[in-house]
């Protein structure tokens, strides 16, 4: 009889049978182990929860008083005699990839991941496993990332530019990872950064996790205007457009994502400008990542999976496309965006979920 | 081509109008004149010969970029333009080039008479020098499908300002057919007097519709409101052929189409009565195909066009004439300043010393007396193949473009049908890498066949909420087609309706579009393949 492969993919997520736990399941378990907080990975309903202690108040922000258990990365965790260990993934801050070893065999388990070091999350670390389950949101060679370096010069010039033309300027990213990333990079002799209150209910939470983040204004009712227009605005993907982003018109607003390698992306947001700046490994990140897990099979949970498995069984690695309900934040479907919304209207009549501030 | 490059990044990079002058008057007033011309050619369609093939170019490119052919269609499925995918895919690079446009097109122009293996190395080296935002300008060149989000009014404005001649001259004078290679920016700018090329073709003047939206009807009152009295209107039956602009002069016959495409060879029937005309006349009308002196449907005019080749049997069966409206210019006199009614009585007079009336008809007035008295008439419109009517002021001069005021078409509702959406695929622009490209089927007994397929209609919003169903529901990939759950109906306008042996379903419809979603009907309700029938009308 062959033997079971140690983690299964389910209709609940990816289960480990011996270790008795899930890893980023989408639908309610027991034992749940949780590579990042964004909404796609970090279901509520489970009855126990083990992440890492920086995305600690993330997740109480955003899935209220749950049974949370939290590690370090390299401290290493046994559930039934199944040994669990965080690796940084170097997606946003708090981002784990999971190394489950059991009977010397050992998978990883990506969640999302970058190689790219940017300078908050901690940076992305090769781990060496039989099994890797690795994502490819941008897993075509279409998407090739420039330096953040080279980016954040690209915004700050366009932020001065604003200025000296009398605009507001409107950065949007999303509330988690992005958000932050932008604000640790934006220059701040520039002006003030003044924060939509999702992303700063957020910047909230990691505070109090010890981040130490550069220092924003949250907007308000009393916010003027004028003042706003002196600085920058840091907006989620949810608030374009609405009545909130368009009072501190006249703006030019600039949308921070990798979608915004793509012509048609960009123009479908209607962005005054498109930055390329994504959270996820590009074609030659992903490439480079599997190859040095040295692992014996990869398998591709979301993106282009199709092509992207096709192409790397092709050039010599043993892939599989498995299919899961990861791929959220950055593929800004429906649900999430009603999500965000449904965030911004709780926080803006002050009934913030999470934690009193 | 750094600056040529930067323009277009800048002009992708806002929608607004006025900053999108802006960046143009920046442009031409960065640029030597040659790169100036070679711009406004570009940008008002004229585009260089292709100096290589476009199957040559994508081997060339799979060969610099290093992967196979398989994903490097993938890669132009999710780009959704092939310009950019090239450039996409290659290396990123920093710039090493410093020629300007013409010093490009030039070269462009020069390696079409190389061997293939000039052609060759002189595109890998091209790629080579230039950044990934030069390369996509440059591949839009090379592939001869460059396209800008940028009117042609747009760049008029511009040049405009700069060179303090009025929008309209500079419209006219762009006209027709110049090279810019030998047109240049003084003859242009020059202060009185186009360069006297006899065919050079005026601008249209365009209707503005009654109707922004086809499912949103105009009521009488409405109409009134916003025309005033019925006695100040013309009215004439819309009809749906080419837009045509005959120019006899200097004993020579010119036929331009809306596109601005030289059409003369495509109608030899119409030559006859164009050069019977007297010299320094243009005439503006709908070429139509005729049948025992009938307008016939623009599906049998489709059939000659773009065929390279007119055979006797294309001539006899779908004879073209020309349903005249309007007159620009008689004597060698332009005539646009006149009025409506002025010019409608010169062409009246140009038609009546015609000897080929049936060659050059008159566009009839219809006579009506009140709003109400057309609105009954606009009926129909169908019943003769109009697509409804068209009002003009009779004060009205001839202007340029798409207008407000004076011109207006008052089209019939289009046909409809509510459909289930079966299959999908991928858009282009700014719809790649989205699911907008549905095909449509209505039930034919307990079967669901396809009937049509349309692009357009939905929002932005419902756009990314149907991608995300199709993404979820997908039953079988064909290549860049998806078999999606048949679940969601939509309603499905057209303009007409034919028979045809091509399509499975035995009908092809004319300009189907997506009127809405259909969120309360059930797949079960939706319309079937005898509806579609009865509305052939045989």
């Amino acid at each position: 009889m062959a033997k079971k492969p140690l983690l299964e993919f389910t209709d609940r997520g990816i289960y480990c049978a011996p270790g008795k736990f899930y890893i980023d399941p989408w639908k309610p378990v027991d034992d749940a182990v949780i590579t990042h907080a964004h909404s796609d990975h970090a279901y509520l309903g489970h009855k126990h929860y083990l992440a890492h202690y920086l995305s600690r108040e993330v997740l109480l922000y955003r899935l209220g008083g749950i049974a949370l258990q939290t590690v370090e990365y390299g401290e290493k965790i046994v559930k039934n005699g199944v040994s669990v260990t965080l690796y940084p993934a170097g997606h946003v801050i708090g981002s784990a990839q999971i190394k489950v070893e059991y009977q010397g065999e050992v998978w990883v388990v990506s969640g999302d991941y970058k190689t790219e070091d940017d300078g908050i999350s901690t940076p992305f670390e090769p781990v060496k496993c039989h099994h890797f389950i690795s994502e490819c949101t941008f897993g075509m060679p279409v998407y090739q990332w420039k330096p953040q370096v080279q980016v954040f010069e690209d915004v700050n010039n366009w932020w001065r530019n604003n200025l000296s033309n009398g605009l507001a300027t409107v950065i949007v990213g999303y509330s988690l990872g992005k958000a932050q990333r932008i604000l640790q990079n934006l220059d701040l002799f520039n002006g003030k950064v003044y924060t939509h209150g999702v992303i700063e209910n957020t910047n909230e939470a990691l505070r109090r996790n010890g981040v130490i983040l550069n220092p924003t204004e949250r907007i308000t009712q009393e916010t003027s205007k004028e003042e706003v227009r002196k600085g920058i605005i840091l907006a989620p993907p949810s608030s374009v457009g609405t009545p909130w982003m368009r009072k501190f018109g006249p703006y030019s607003f600039g949308y921070c994502s990798g979608w915004m390698a793509l012509r048609g992306a960009k123009h479908r947001r209607a962005a005054d400008r498109g930055f390329i700046l994504s959270d996820h490994a590009d074609w030659d990140g992903l490439i480079s990542a599997i190859d040095a897990t040295g692992c014996e099979c990869v398998y591709l949970t979301h993106g282009y999976t199709a092509s992207f498995t096709r192409y790397l069984n092709e050039i010599g690695f043993n892939a599989r496309e498995v299919h899961t309900l990861y791929g959220g934040e950055e593929e800004e479907n429906p649900q999430d965006v009603a999500a965000e919304e449904k965030e911004f209207e709780a926080s803006n009549s002050g009934e913030a979920g999470g934690p009193a501030q | 081509m750094k600056a040529f490059a930067q323009l277009f990044l800048s002009l992708d990079e806002t929608n607004k109008t006025n900053e999108k002058v802006k960046v143009l008057k920046d442009y031409f007033n960065c640029v030597p004149d040659t790169d100036k011309m070679h711009m406004l050619a570009l940008f008002t369609g004229r585009r260089p010969k292709r100096p290589i093939n476009s199957t040559l170019i994508r081997t060339w490119a799979m060969e610099a970029s290093n992967i196979p052919q398989w994903l490097f269609e993938e890669s132009y499925h999710v780009v959704g333009d092939l310009a950019e995918t090239m450039a996409l895919l290659m290396p990123q690079k920093e710039s090493t080039n410093d020629k300007n446009l013409t010093q490009w097109i030039a070269e462009l122009n020069a390696i079409g008479q190389q061997p293939e293996e000039e052609r060759k190395l002189w595109l890998l080296d091209s790629w080579a020098m230039l950044d990934t935002q030069e390369r996509f300008v440059f591949n839009k060149l090379l592939t001869g499908s460059f396209r800008v989000g940028v009117s042609q009014n747009l760049v008029i404005k511009a040049l405009a300002e700069i060179t303090g001649l009025d929008a309209a001259t500079l419209t006219h004078r762009i006209m027709g057919s110049w090279m810019p290679e030998t047109y240049t920016y003084e003859q242009l700018v020059q202060e009185s007097g186009a360069s006297d090329d006899v065919s050079r073709p005026y601008p249209f003047f365009l209707a503005y519709p009654i109707q922004e939206t086809s499912d949103k009807q105009r009521s009488v009152e409405e109409i009134e409101g916003a025309l005033g009295d019925a006695g100040q209107w013309q009215a004439e039956w819309k009809w749906d052929g080419i837009r045509g602009q005959l120019i006899k002069r200097d004993g020579k016959i010119f036929i331009w189409s809306r596109g601005e495409d030289l059409s003369t060879d495509k109608f030899p029937e119409l030559h006859p009565f164009l050069n019977a005309l007297p010299d320094g006349t243009v005439i503006d009308g709908e070429i139509m195909s005729f049948k025992d002196g009938l307008p016939m449907s623009f599906n049998v005019l489709q059939t000659r066009i773009g065929r390279k080749n007119l055979s006797k049997k294309i001539l006899e069966e779908s004879p073209v004439a020309v349903i005249a409206y309007d007159c620009l210019e008689y004597n060698g006199e332009d005539i646009r300043y006149k009025s409506q009614s002025e010019r409608r009585t010169i062409l009246e007079q140009l038609q009546a010393a015609t000897p080929f009336p049936e060659m050059f008809r008159l566009s009839e007035l219809i006579e009506f007396n009140s709003w109400d008295d057309l609105a009954k008439k606009r009926e129909e419109s169908r019943s003769i193949n109009a697509e409804g009517i068209m009002l003009k002021r009779k004060t009205a001069t001839y202007q340029v473009g798409r207008r407000r005021g004076d011109w207006w078409k008052w089209k019939i509702d289009p046909l409809s049908v509510d459909a289930v959406m079966i299959y999908a695929q991928k858009g282009h622009g700014r719809r790649a890498d989205l699911y907008t490209d549905y095909t449509f089927a209505v039930w034919d007994g307990d079967k669901l066949v396809p009937f049509a397929k349309a692009y357009s209609g939905l929002t932005d919003q419902e756009i990314n909420k149907v991608d995300y169903f199709i993404k979820r529901n997908t039953l079988e990939k064909f290549g860049p087609v998806r078999t999606v759950k048949p679940e969601l109906v939509f309603e499905i306008g057209f303009e007409g309706i034919n028979k045809s042996t091509r399509h499975k379903s035995g009908i092809a419809l004319r300009f189907p579009r997506i009127l809405r979603w259909r969120h309360d009907k059930p797949k079960e309700e939706a319309d079937t393949l005898e509806t579609l029938k009865a509305l052939l009308g045989e």
